[in-house]
């Protein structure tokens, strides 16, 4: 608490009229003017270096803002802090991704979804949706009738524009050249087996290195942040588990957490026992696959059948349960659907002995393998500044060195009370990305063995009003999803729908750090750190 | 000229709806063939619903279940789907699964234009076959049946492999009811069909603006 103190004055001192809301989790809204330097001092002086989530925001009357979440990775102290312009046909805020690197993505989308201009970013296209889309749909006067299906194909810009600040303090409009006439660009994707779904790379080679890498994101969003406003709160449920479907336990696991942080319901130790469990058999489930499809990307087909055959014992245990075997649906607003299967905890344990073995048998055929290790130690390096700077939190951050699990950072459910290790490697290449996660199948055993044992008697749902409505505030909760932190952002007017819904997602920061990681290296290497990052594209483009 | 649409991996009575496909036969008779043409067809048609291939194309959900009927436990190759392409070139069959987007649109679209004829298309679960969940939001195709011609529906969020399965085995006997030889059962005139096959997305005007100046 002294730190925030600490903060507020200093805060404080930068621009008096910067006003602290208690309402929620609290966060300080800084005037427009004064935001570039506060920001600056956040970063450079009180050390706020990763910044978790930057969410867009259509305040009405009050205009159109963004509401950034930090944290200070050395410290653990966390901040929230937004702005607003007032002008809702030009609104332009001062751009921070030379701050944070990951803000550049994020702009991007508030520009796309909100039409906010970032003064000073360098490349403000939008990140989703078409070039030529009209308007910006999550304002809240976009009308639908706007933008009818256009089955033209897409042309692609060939210049990125840019805001700049002239010395009499209005901005001009530049425009610079993605691509150089002499580069010679090539195309991957959307449809393209490597990229696990339909992401788009425009990369420039030279002979067969790579000098640059563009990336198009937007080929399965959905909308799912502008559903969620219109429905309700146990409606929103439905939404998150087709985010990730490879982390849908632990999405749902966080809105659940966000909403009942916010009605101040807290759950029995049951419930928090079965969504840990749940939370870890999801985890061991994606990354068998994850491993699996990384194999197979690189020719090794005999681990992909491997990985199926132990994902499916995995997907079977969680079918008895919850009725799903993909998307499962389970938790709910102060519990789960359903309580657990007769035979859960004897599954489980046979999974378990079951499974300790087996993970040899994928370190004797891939882990070992000449080729494998050919390809993936020494490729596709990432420092450990720049998985911060970019938020790459999940297996990537830990990969280069960097502590970003949200199960040690900030505990939940029954995280706090058992005894696990964070797998944190330090040389950030294609080959730690992977040993990650081999190591974090084994740490999400030793949980499961923990607790499968001692599940205490209770209930599995608390008693909650059939109608949920939410106070006023906004509030965010995140959980260790598969592939990183996966947040989840409420701003809640008082009503029965959520004013703005935004999911962290898990994986934009780790195609927005591609660029970075993959320059200079050979163009097949490409496939093998797209293997390792292991985005899920839906979640990306939500 | 006797066909049928019985297939060796699951009983004629235990499909739901044969009624359909019954349909599909007697137009077939009733439009009359040459017995050598026929027979050819009923071998020609044998070995094609053997060996159907299909594109690895997944947008989201469903394409994970794609992935677990390639693997051993479900294992497609059983009725001769292995041989997943990923070039539309070389592949039967279109398995849509997952959202298609509005920014997606045009891009299957020319997939589905890419792929050599005689071609399929099977839209696998909720999303694919009228938007699912997302049927509201502002960015999604309620139903790819809208831009392209669908064969087959797979219902589910997403899908049991089983339920896939069924479904590419109703593909398979949709194409052992078809005609291969003397033109397809399109149900449109040939020359409609030539129309429609030289029509591209890529509208007239574009051409108008690409310039050749620059060309060696």
């Amino acid at each position: 608490m002294d730190n925030k103190i600490d903060i507020k004055a200093r805060i404080a001192a930068i621009d008096p009229a910067a006003v602290w809301s208690d309402a929620g989790d609290g966060m300080f809204r800084i005037p427009v003017s004064s935001f570039r330097e506060t920001a600056e001092m956040l970063r450079k002086e009180a050390g706020f270096d990763f910044l978790r989530s930057l969410t867009g925001m259509d305040w009405g009357e009050e205009g159109l803002g963004c509401v950034y979440h930090l944290e200070n990775t050395s410290t653990g102290g966390t901040i929230t802090v937004s702005t607003a312009d007032k002008d809702r046909e030009n609104a332009a805020l001062p751009s921070v991704q030379d701050l944070w690197k990951g803000a550049n993505f994020n702009e991007r989308e508030a520009y796309d979804f909100f039409g906010i201009k970032f003064i000073g970013h360098p490349d403000l296209r939008r990140l989703f949706l078409r070039d030529d889309w009209k308007g910006h749909p999550l304002r809240k006067d976009y009308d639908m009738a706007l933008n009818p299906l256009n089955m033209k194909n897409e042309v692609s810009d060939d210049d990125a524009p840019s805001y700049e600040m002239t010395p009499d303090g209005s901005y001009i409009l530049k425009r610079h050249p993605l691509f150089e006439e002499e580069e010679y660009v090539i195309n991957i994707g959307p449809q393209h087996p490597a990229t696990h779904g339909v992401l788009r790379f425009q990369v420039s080679l030279e002979g067969e290195t790579i000098k640059k890498i563009d990336a198009h994101c937007g080929y399965i969003h959905r909308g799912i942040e502008k559903l969620c406003e219109s429905s309700t709160y146990p409606q929103t449920l439905g939404f998150t588990d087709r985010l990730d479907y490879l982390g849908a336990m632990q999405n749902r696991h966080a809105l659940c957490m966000c909403i009942e942080k916010a009605m101040g319901l807290e759950v029995s130790e049951r419930i928090q026992y079965i969504r840990t469990i749940m939370d870890e058999l999801q985890r061991i489930d994606s990354h068998l696959l994850f491993t699996s499809c990384l194999a197979q990307d690189m020719g090794a087909l005999e681990v992909f059948f491997l990985g199926f055959r132990d994902r499916e014992k995995v997907l079977d245990i969680l079918e008895e349960t919850t009725g799903g075997r993909l998307i499962q649906t389970y938790n709910t607003i102060g519990g789960v659907q359903a309580d657990i299967h007769p035979d859960f905890v004897r599954k489980v344990k046979e999974f378990i002995s079951y499974m300790r073995p087996k993970l040899k048998e994928y370190h004797e055929i891939f882990t070992g393998n000449v080729i494998a290790r050919e390809r993936l130690i020494g490729t596709g390096k990432l420092s450990r500044e720049d998985a911060i700077s970019f938020g790459a939190t999940g297996g990537t951050g830990r990969a280069s060195g960097w502590a970003c699990d949200v199960r040690k950072r900030h505990p939940y459910a029954m995280y706090g009370k058992v005894d696990f290790e964070e797998i944190v490697l330090g040389n950030g290449d294609c080959f730690d990305r992977y040993m990650v996660r081999m190591k974090e199948i084994e740490q999400s055993m030793n949980i499961i063995a923990q607790l499968i044992d001692n599940i205490p008697e209770g209930e599995y749902q608390m008693k909650v009003k059939p109608l949920i409505k939410l106070p006023e505030g906004s509030w965010y909760s995140a959980v260790e999803g598969s592939r990183g932190e996966f947040g989840v952002f409420i701003e809640s007017r008082g009503d029965r729908y959520p004013y703005r819904v935004k999911f962290r997602s898990t994986g934009l920061p780790l195609v927005s750090c591609v660029d970075t990681i993959a320059r200079n290296v050979k163009i097949a290497d490409l496939i093998a750190i797209g293997g390792t990052l292991d985005y899920v594209i839906p979640d990306i483009d939500r | 000229m006797k066909r049928n649409v019985n297939i060796k991996s699951m009983k004629y009575e235990d499909f739901n709806d044969n009624e359909y496909i019954e349909n599909m036969l007697r137009e077939l008779r009733e439009n009359g063939t040459n017995v050598i043409v026929g027979c050819l067809d009923e071998v020609i048609e044998w070995g094609r619903s053997n060996s159907l291939w299909p594109l690895t194309f997944a947008t989201s959900c469903c394409g994970i279940e794609f992935m677990a009927i390639g693997a051993a436990r479900y294992d497609f190759a059983r009725f001769g789907f292995e041989v997943a392409r990923s070039s539309p070139r070389q592949a039967d069959f279109i398995m849509v699964a997952g959202t298609i987007t509005h920014k997606m649109a045009p891009v299957l679209k020319r997939l589905y234009d890419q792929m050599a004829d005689p071609k399929y298309v099977v839209a696998t679960g909720g999303c694919a076959i009228s938007g699912g969940p997302f049927k509201k939001s502002y960015h999604v195709v309620d139903g790819v049946d809208k831009i392209i011609p669908v064969d087959v529906y797979i219902p589910g969020c997403p899908p049991r492999p089983e339920a896939m399965l069924y479904g590419l085995m109703q593909l398979q006997r949709k194409v052992k009811a078809e005609r291969f030889l003397g033109g397809l059962n399109k149900g449109i005139s040939e020359k409609e069909y030539e129309r429609q096959m030289r029509a591209d997305t890529n509208t007239a005007e574009d051409y108008k603006e690409y310039d050749e100046s620059g060309l060696a």
